[in-house]
Order: structure tokens, then sequence, then C-alpha cells
């Protein structure tokens, strides 16, 4: 047995879900991402008791390319991330009634495929394509079924893709460099690649731009907000649960051993920009008046301190980002589908438009509420530990950075009461219909795991910190 | 005999070189394709020339081979062009090259 | 043991679910029952633990699961039962025992009464996990905790967005001294590559850090105990956070969240110890905080801020007594203050709930007679808090007082002075509310009454605790002194000599003038405050809080939001032209390219031959050279 049937159960899920038709395609991805899941989670055992489970077929035999995969704890986990929301993005669209679901659904199973691809290449060319046709089915889907103008979403959609692919072609680019170098794309050759500074820097900088362009770093993230607001929820749950962590983990695969030293010599900038982007993102999210854009401008912000930790190149850093990268995934899955359920009552992501919900429906209100605490990092929460640890590596580097970076557990309270408070509390307004149990799933599923990671994050810790290890040791 | 000795390379250059601008120059300043055909086919044979005279000079008959080919070719390029040329004339009644811009940007 | 302390750590939590699930089902008064028993096992619990510990057993640390660890540093849930924390225990749950009975009661008309104990529960269960923590993260648990279920009891009558402001207020504020807090355990996990209260300790000594940099550690956790504990300039949320049900305001501002700041102090007395300097800003910041918050409280008339602000100020107070080294004169403090103001925040609430809302005492008086009760054991609260002989806040506040006499005379004036005024603002609450003549509407008059005896059995229990709870550490024959003892460095006591009478003798004089002005203005001249409107002069500054509030908000929530528009309006579009620029350019250079393409074959005739020739030169030419 091998991690290719994580793959296979995806790609088989995309089709069977195509084929089955409208009616019973949402089922059909349903079970099937569920049985990615279940795969993912058998391979996890497999790989924990020390089984072999990686991939090396050839492929392009001439140019030396391999359909290679590798299992390390860092890509496991970020596969049980992928197909342990996908069930969860699945069941949130079940709210919304899709035209053509069979298309939208496939197109989502599809785009799990191509995600949990690139957390497992280990070759830079395979990489690299699973990278950009994870691109394919969010245009697709944020074009087709998103909400607003038809026209100013094709805008929106067409300036995110147009974005990142540009960023993208820079890392193609280097990795072009990379194979006339070297000969191949494995990664563990590339490592071993030995490249003068000058040459580190190019392709620091082409990297860089891939992934700063997807994170979002600032300033580089004008597409987001606006993709979020036009792509209906489910695409932007799969943007910024997942597509968003395939820039930061690119970060720690490729970027960070690739150019060690440049990494190092730039941390203050890098940092400095991340966390400037902390700071910047949580001051715009304030004055937000759409839910939607409120949140992806909370997202720019706590990404920025993933990317920040990343950047620091200490190991709490690195623990602290893919922790976050899980917490952060979970709860903003939760967060969109919350502004779903909104929207499926009022019709609105406006939220002045909003008010008085809590005194109506106060079991859908906690759920909200302990979903909205986790993000603002309350101890016990799963994010806590992340943004502890991450805090904590700033920290490491300069305390300033820290103290900087601080402001987000004030900045972040501020803006998420401010906002719990104009959309929950208040008087009656408008009237809002109980949530229905079959509704609630998905927050109690986002609840449970944001609490019980919260309490019991050390397997995590444990399977990552290997490959984590190992990565430091490339750097340093 | 070698006519080389008694005529010199320089000349056939220069010869070639005149020819070949004539070529050019008539290409550029007349407006009529079929003369500017001409042109080509002047510049062309200046090349030719040139190849010849080299040939002979280093005493290596693959110039005269090239020449053979670009002479082929150019039959077969006249053929097509003048074909064209045709069916231009007759579409729009005349080979002014100035009312062929159907490729403007 | 083992099973008492899972019981003691538990019990809340379980009430909090079980209320929390099956509140509405279970109805009002079982769901309070239940609210009350839990905290009521943890209060058992402690008290078999006390017994334990008084009696000389060693203190126990229980651990209960590791949690995670970051680097080197290994983080568990574990939890230290020492001398500190099972006292500290004591009077959380013991107060907070009498304060759900009485909750009972008193919220017995609020439709959402089970949500209220759930929330009172997992407070207490956060508060257990702040003081019984064995490391730093578990308190920082506890800490945020408890910060989170104050914001859900101040915005308990979440209708009312006033009351959410202030909820969101508190939160916020205690957030901004929770990243100081945060960046001292990361300077100290740094350094002793540990979080345990008693490994750090150990290693202090081992010189693993510089002294600025422990200085600078200690700042941040004074920082975060300012935010807590309300001192300046953190202190401001405090007062709005009376916007919650009196319980709360009893329980959580008064009596054991508030005071979570000098738990952590005392509890990290070894740290402070070693940094004099930030001891005096301590010490200074408390007796500040002190005497503004008396001085606020001179004029305020609603009921409960006139006791929000005596809080600050008591805190204040306990302060300057950390400041000063003197940590179980603080602690001594905390719990009498916890008796007193428990009570007479109870007593407050007494009175509310039979004015049916009414907080503005321009609209009590005469109470005395309908509510005996409240009235008595309000007295007795007043008096200790008042620092009258025999009470309890004599004994806890003359030590203060005196501790500061011996070590900065500054600093024991400004204390003086705040003991004085909280004696003048203390009677003018009583005088205002209980006696003279009825003020309010006639139909208030009519339904005046008593409480019933689950709102009068905790107050009468807090009163006698204020009245007689100075014995354990009286002066010269301390129990609490010799109690704590081997938690903190040696510092001989002060011997009972006659400057120490006179000291208590000026406190008490200083008490009693207080207590004549009231009674000068209040009951012999009648007077009864102006109208807002009518308010001027320095009495308009204190009146108005010295305007902190308009001062926060014009140099930082208004900058924050200036900023927020500016960058929301103007950076933000400006990043995104610059980006659609780029396509916009390629679009615009594409645009002007085509007319080179302009289908005359002359002009590409021309460009091509000159082009060549051009390279030809180029390479022929130019380049030779």
């Amino acid at each position: 047995m091998d991690i290719s049937i994580v793959l296979i159960v995806l790609l088989v899920g995309a089709l069977v879900t195509y084929l089955s038709g409208n009616k019973f395609a949402s089922k059909t991805a349903l079970i099937s991402s569920i049985a990615a899941f279940g795969a993912t989670i058998i391979s996890l055992n497999a790989f924990q008791n020390g089984e072999d489970l990686d991939v090396n077929l050839p492929w392009i035999s001439q140019l030396n390319i391999n359909f290679a995969l590798h299992v390390d704890g860092l890509s496991l986990v970020m596969l049980v991330l992928t197909t342990g929301l996908l069930p969860l993005i699945i069941l949130s669209g079940f709210i919304t009634k899709f035209e053509n679901s069979k298309s939208i659904y496939a197109l989502m199973l599809f785009m799990g495929f191509a995600m949990a691809g690139t957390f497992l290449a280990s070759d830079g060319f395979l990489y690299y394509i699973f990278w950009e046709i994870a691109l394919i089915p969010i245009y697709f889907i944020a074009l087709n079924w998103g909400n607003g103008d038809v026209e100013e979403r094709k805008k929106a959609i067409l300036k995110f893709f147009i974005y990142t692919f540009a960023g993208s072609l820079f890392m193609l680019l280097a990795f072009i460099y990379l194979y006339t170098k070297g000969g191949s794309f494995d990664i563990t050759k590339l490592y071993a690649l030995q490249l003068t500074t000058t040459e580190k820097t190019y392709l620091f900088i082409a990297f860089f731009l891939a992934y700063a362009i997807k994170i979002p770093l600032i300033p580089f993230h004008t597409w987001q907000a606006n993709t979020y607001s036009k792509a209906p929820a489910v695409g932007t749950m799969l943007l910024s649960g997942i597509m968003l962590k395939m820039g930061l983990y690119s970060v720690l695969r490729w970027q960070l051993p690739l150019t060690d030293e440049v990494a190092k010599a730039h941390v203050p900038y890098i940092v400095g920009i991340s966390i400037a982007g902390v700071i910047y993102g949580a001051i715009v999210t304030l004055k937000q008046k759409n839910l939607k854009k409120f949140l992806a401008y909370s997202s720019l912000s706590h990404v920025g301190l993933i990317a920040a930790g990343l950047y620091s190149l200490t190991f709490e850093g690195f623990q602290g980002a893919v922790l976050q990268m899980l917490s952060h995934g979970i709860v903003i899955v939760g967060l969109f589908y919350v502004v779903e359920l909104i929207y499926s009552r009022y019709n609105t992501y406006e939220i002045k438009e909003m008010g008085g919900i809590r005194i109506q429906d106060t079991y859908f209100a906690s759920l909200f509420m302990i979903i909205m605490l986790a993000s603002v990092a309350l101890p016990t929460t799963f994010n806590f530990i992340g943004e502890f640890n991450l805090l904590y590596s700033l920290f490491k580097v300069n305390i300033w950075y820290a103290v900087l970076a601080g402001t987000t557990i004030i900045l972040g309270a501020f803006y998420m009461l401010r906002m719990f408070q104009k959309v929950m509390l208040g008087g009656e307004t408008k009237s809002f219909k109980k949530i229905s149990k079959q509704e609630s799933i998905v927050l109690i599923i986002v609840v449970g795991l944001t609490i019980f990671f919260g309490l019991f994050p050390q397997p995590i810790i444990d399977l990552i910190t290997p490959s984590l290890q190992s990565i430091l040791t490339q750097i340093k | 005999m070698n006519i080389l000795e008694h005529v010199g390379i320089e000349n056939y250059l220069t010869l070639s070189a005149l020819l070949f601008c004539i070529g050019a120059f008539g290409l550029l300043y007349r407006r009529n394709a079929i003369i500017m055909f001409m042109s080509i086919e002047i510049m062309l044979n200046a090349v030719n020339l040139l190849l010849v005279a080299f040939s002979s000079y280093h005493e290596d008959p693959s110039g005269q081979v090239f020449v053979f080919f670009t002479m082929a070719v150019a039959a077969a390029e006249v053929a097509v062009g003048l074909a064209i040329l045709v069916s231009v004339f007759r579409n729009i009644g005349n080979i002014d090259i100035d009312n062929l811009k159907n490729l403007k940007g | 043991m083992n099973t008492t302390i899972l019981l003691l750590l538990f019990a809340p939590l379980a009430g909090f679910l079980i209320t929390l699930f099956f509140g509405k089902k279970l109805g009002k008064t079982v769901s309070g029952a239940i609210g009350t028993a839990a905290v009521a096992i943890s209060f058992l619990c402690t008290l078999s633990l006390f017994s334990q510990i008084n009696a000389g057993e060693t203190i126990a640390t229980f651990k209960l699961a590791d949690w995670f660890s970051i680097g080197n540093i290994k983080i568990n849930f574990s939890f230290l039962f020492d001398q500190l924390s099972v006292l500290w225990l004591l009077f959380v749950t013991g107060i907070g025992s009498l304060i759900h009975l009485y909750s009972i009661s008193y919220m017995h008309e609020d439709e959402n009464m089970h949500k209220f104990f759930s929330y009172l529960n997992l407070f207490v269960f956060f508060m257990i996990a702040l003081v019984a923590g064995s490391n730093l993260l578990i308190m920082f648990i506890g800490w945020e905790g408890v910060g989170l279920c104050s914001y859900l009891l101040i915005g308990f009558w979440y209708k009312n967005q006033d009351y959410n402001d202030a909820a969101k207020k508190a939160f916020i504020m205690n957030r901004i001294g929770d990243l100081g807090f945060l960046i001292g355990i990361f300077i100290l996990g740094f350094h002793f590559q540990t979080l345990e209260f008693l490994e750090i300790k150990a290693l202090l000594g081992k010189d693993l850090i510089t002294p600025s940099l422990l200085s600078i550690a200690a700042l941040c956790l004074f920082i975060g105990a300012c935010g807590k504990s309300a001192q300046l300039p953190l202190a401001t949320w405090l007062p709005d956070a009376m916007a919650g049900p009196t319980p709360v305001s009893a329980l959580i501002h008064a009596a054991t969240m508030v005071t979570a700041g000098i738990f952590m102090i005392t509890r990290m007395n070894f740290l402070f110890d070693l940094t004099p300097e930030i001891q005096n800003v301590i010490a200074i910041v408390g007796a500040i905080t002190a005497i503004v918050a008396a001085s606020i409280g001179l004029v305020q008339n609603d009921i409960k801020k006139v006791l929000a602000y005596s809080t600050v100020s008591q805190l204040g107070l306990m302060f300057l007594a950390l400041g000063l080294g003197a940590y179980e004169v603080a602690v001594f403090h905390v719990i009498t203050h916890a008796f007193f103001k428990a009570c007479l925040f109870l007593g407050s609430g007494s009175v509310i709930h039979a004015l049916h809302g009414e907080q503005d005492m321009r609209n009590m008086g005469g109470l005395r007679k309908v509510m005996p009760i409240t009235f008595w054991t309000m007295m007795i609260s007043t008096l200790a808090i008042s620092g009258i002989f025999p009470f309890s806040g004599f004994w806890s506040k003359d030590e203060i007082l005196m501790t500061a006499f011996h070590a900065n005379i500054p600093l024991w004036v400004i204390g003086s002075i705040a003991s004085i005024m909280t004696a003048f603002y203390m009677f003018r609450l009583m005088y205002l509310t209980f006696f003279n003549d009825f003020r309010g509407t006639e139909e208030q008059k009519h339904h005046l009454h008593e409480s019933p005896a689950l709102i009068t059995i905790p107050l009468v229990i807090l009163a006698a605790l204020a009245a007689i709870g100075g014995a354990i550490s009286l002066p010269g024959n301390s129990w609490l002194n010799h109690y704590l003892a081997p938690l903190f460095k040696k510092h001989e006591a002060h011997h009972l000599d006659g400057q120490a009478y006179m000291l208590m003798a000026i406190a008490t004089v200083g008490a009693l003038v207080g207590i004549g002005i009231a009674y000068a203005k209040y009951l012999k001249k009648k007077e009864i405050p102006v109208a807002d409107s009518e308010v001027q002069g320095l009495h308009k500054v204190l009146s108005d809080k010295y305007y902190l509030d308009e001062i926060y908000m014009a140099t930082i929530v208004k900058p924050i939001y200036m900023i927020s528009n500016f960058a929301k309006k103007y950076v933000e579009k400006f990043i995104s032209k610059a980006v659609i620029g780029l396509g916009g350019a390629t679009y615009a250079l594409s645009i002007k390219g085509k007319k080179i393409q302009n289908g005359n074959i002359g002009v590409y005739l021309f460009a091509f031959i000159f082009g060549m020739v051009g390279f030809l030169v180029y390479v022929f030419v130019i380049r030779v050279k």
C-alpha cells in the first residue's frame, strides 16, 4: 500500500460524483471525501507503524522526471487537513442549492486531489503541476457559482487567477534553473545542490513571489478580499482553509531548505513584512462592512503571523506555523460556514443589516461564539497553541517582534468582539430561523476539533517534529 | 585557367555588393510587386555570384552546389509568388503593395 | 488526596456542563442548586486540603496530563497545592458558594438563569485553574478563562448594547494586560526553559538571565496584573463592568477575579524580590490608583459605581503593599476585602432588588427601617472597609499603612488620604441609601421589602466574616504570617511599639474625620447630590473620571479607527491600483505596439533591411573594435 491511494480515491471520487448526476452528487461527493479521509487515516496509521508509503514511478524518463510522492509527518499532517476539511466543506455546501451540482462537487473533489498532490509531491515538476491544476477548479467554482454581479465577479476572479498564476511562473523559472543545475527535479537532489549566494538570492525571490501571492502577504494580498467575497462559500473555504496553506507549506518544504543562507540573511525583512501584515490586516479588518471581506482580512492577519513564524527559522516557529495552519483551517471553515448560515437567512453579507440573532437562536450563538473565541486564540483552543508557539518563536528572534505581532491578540479580540456584537447581540431586529440539527453538524465538528486539539495537541507535535527537525538541519 | 587570377576576388565582391544594394534599394523604392520580386532575385543572384566566386577561390565545389540549390528554390518560390500575385491582381485589380494592408494590427 | 483534588477541580466544570446543556430542562431552581452544589463541593474539598496543609503536611503537586511541548519546554496540566493556592481557593470557593446561593434568589426572575449559573460555574473552574496551576501557562488558561467569563457575565443582558460595550471593553483591556503577561512568560520560558513556578524559583539563583531582562519580565507580568486587577492605566474597565448582574460584580469584580493580579505577583514573589525597581513601580502605581479611584468614588451617585471605584482603590492599596514586598499583608487585605466587599455588593444588590433595578442613590434613602438585615450587614462591612476598630479592614489596612510608613512616607500619606476618602464615600453611600426619607417613586415605596432568606443568609455570613476576619492576622501574633512564611523571603516583623499604636490612632482618627464629614453633609444637612448636568468645577472632573475614557477614546481608539478607515479607503485602493496598473500597463503597451504593425509591406521591408544592416554593423564593426 502506498499514499497514492488517497489521490486515487479523490480523483475517482470526482469522476463518480460527476457521473452520479445532479441528484446524488452532493452525497456521492461527501462519501468520496470521507473515503479519502479514511484512506488518509489508514495511511497515517501505517506511517506510524513504520511502513514506507512513498511512491516513485518513472514518468517522463527522458527528462528524468518522476511521479514521486514522499510521506513524512509534515506532509501527512497537511494531507489530513486537506482530506479532513474536504468533507466538512462539502457538508457545508448542503445548505446551498447549487445549479449543476454534479460539476461543483466534482470540482471540489478534484481540487482536493490537486491540493493533496501538492502536499505530497517530492518531484519539483510534479509539485508544480499539482500546484497549478489546483487553480483550475477554484477558478470555475468561483466563476460559475459565485455571488454578486457577474461582470464584477469575472473581473475579481480573473485578477485572482492571473495574479497567482503570474506568481507561480516565477517559481517555474526557479525550478527550471534548478533543473539545469542538477539535472533532476527530485527534492533530495535539489536539496543537495551547491549553489552560490547570488543564485540562492534569485531563487529566494522567485519562490517568495509565488508564495507571497498565494499566502498572501502584504502587499500582495489585493486579490484576496475580492475573491473571497465573490466566490461561493465552499470556494472561499477551499481557498482559505486549504489553498492558502499550500503557500505556507511550500515555504517550509521548498523555499527555505533550498535557499538556506539567503533566507537566514533576510529574516528581519521578511518577518518584518509578515508582522506588518498581521497588524495591517487587523486594522483593516476593523472597518470592514462585508462579513466575508471581514473574514478575508482577518485571515490576512492570521496568515501573516504564520508566515512570520516560518520565516523566523526557529523550530518553535515551524511547529507553531504547522499547528496554526491546522487550527486556522478548521476555524476559518467554521466562520465562513457561520456567515453562510446567516446569509441563507438574511440574504446579505452586510454587517449593518444583521443583529439580534443571539436572542433568537442561543444555540447557534454559542457555537459561533466558541469558534470566534478560538479565532482570537483563547487558551484551551487549538489556535492558542499555535499562536503561543508563533509568538514565542518571534520572541526568540527579537522581543519587539513578539510585542508587535502580539498586538494581534488585542486587535483580534477587538475586531472579533465588535463584529460579534454587531452581528449577534442586541435586541431582536430581523427574524432568524433557528438552525437545524443537520445544519449545526459542521459547527459542532469544528468546535469539537478546536477544543480537542487545544487540549491534546501533543500527538500532532510528535508527528511533525522529525520532519521539521530535518528541515531545520537542512537550513542550518 | 582560373579567371580569378586575372580579375581578382575583390572585384567580384564589389560587384556582388553593388548588385545586392541595387536589389535592396529596388525592393525599398518600388511599390510594384513584380519589380520587387525582380529586386529580390537580383539580391539572390548577388549572393549566388559571391558563392560561386568564393567556391572558385577556395577551390571547393560545395559553394557551387549551394548555388544550384538556391536557384532551384528561387525558381519554386517565384512560381508560388507569381501565382499569389496573379490571384492578388485578380482580386484587387493591381499589384501595388500599398493596397495590401490586411495584416494591419 | 488525588480524588479530592480531582473533585475540587472538576466539580465546577461538571456544574457548568450540566447547567449549560440541561439547565433549561431542569428548571431554574434545580440548575441553581446544582451550580451552587458544584462550588460547595469544591469548597469542601479545599477545606479538606487546607486542613492537611495547615497541619503541616507537605504541599502537593498534581499532574493531570501532558499538554504540549515547545522546543525543550514541556508544559503539563499540573497543579500546585501549597499554602498560598489553598488559602486563595478557600475564599474563592467559599465566597463563591455564598454568592451562588444568593444568586438563586436574586436571578430568579431572569429567563436565562441556568445560563447564569453555568457561566458562574465556568468562572469558578477557571479561577481554580488560575490559582492552583503549577506553571505560568495553566495560570494563563485560568487568566484568560476568567476574562472570558467576565465578558460573558458583564454582557449577560446582551439585549442592551451598552452592556455589550462594557463587556467588550473589559475583555480588550484585559487582553492588553494579557499581552504583557505573555511576553513575561516568553522571557522566563526562554531563559529558564521551564514555566513551573517551583523550578523557576530554584533556577533564579543560577544567573541564567541578566538582571535587566529579569526586570523586563517582572514589568511585563505586572502589566498583566494591571489589566486583570484594574490598575492605572488599565483601570477604566472595572467601573463599566458593573453592567453585569450584581452577584457577578460581587464575585468577579470585587472578591476574586480582580485579585488575580495580586495573586500572580504573590505567586512570583521570588522574582519580584529580585527586581526592586519594578517593586517601586508597583508601589507607585498602586498608590496612584488608590488615590485616583478613591477621589472619583467621592462623587459617584450610582451605588455600584461607588463600590467599583472603592474596589479599584482598595486593589491599589494591595499593590502598594506588594510593591513594598509585604506579600502577606497584601494577601491579608485581599481576604478581608473579599469579605466586606462581597458583602457590600450583595447588600447593594439586595437594595437594587428591593427597588426593582434602581441604582441611583439620589432616588434612595430611608431604607434602614424596611431592610434592617441588609442595613446592618452593610453597616458592618462599611465600618470594616473604613478601617474602624475592631473590624477586619482595620487590621489589614493598618498593616499596609504601617508598612508604607516604614518604607516611604509619601506613599503612606497617599495611602492614608485614600483611606480617609474611603471612609467618607462609604458613609456617604450608607447615609444616602439608608437614612433620611425615601426619595423614590410612590410605586417603589409601596413595594419596598426586605429580601428573602437566600439573599440575607449570605449577607449575614459575610458580614460576620467582615467583622471578625481580622483575627487571622493580628499584629504581633499573626496566624496568617506564620502560615504563609514558607513562601516568602524572611523579613523582620514590625514590632508593636509606641509608633505602631500611634499609627493606628492616626488611621482611626482619619477614618473618623471622613465619616464625620459624610455625617455632617448627608445626615445633618440632608444634602442630596445634584443632578449630573449641574455638576461643575473639580467636582465635574471627578465625576467624569478625570476624562480617562475620553482620553483613551481620543488617543487610542479613534486613531485606530482613523488608520483603519484610511487604510481601507486609500492604502488598499492604492495597492490594488498598483497591481491592476501592471495589467493596465501591459494592455496600454499592446495598444501602442500594434500601431507598428501597419500592414505596409514597404515599412516592414525597410525595418527588416535596416535592422539587418544595424545588426551587421554591430557584429562586424562595433563589436570587432
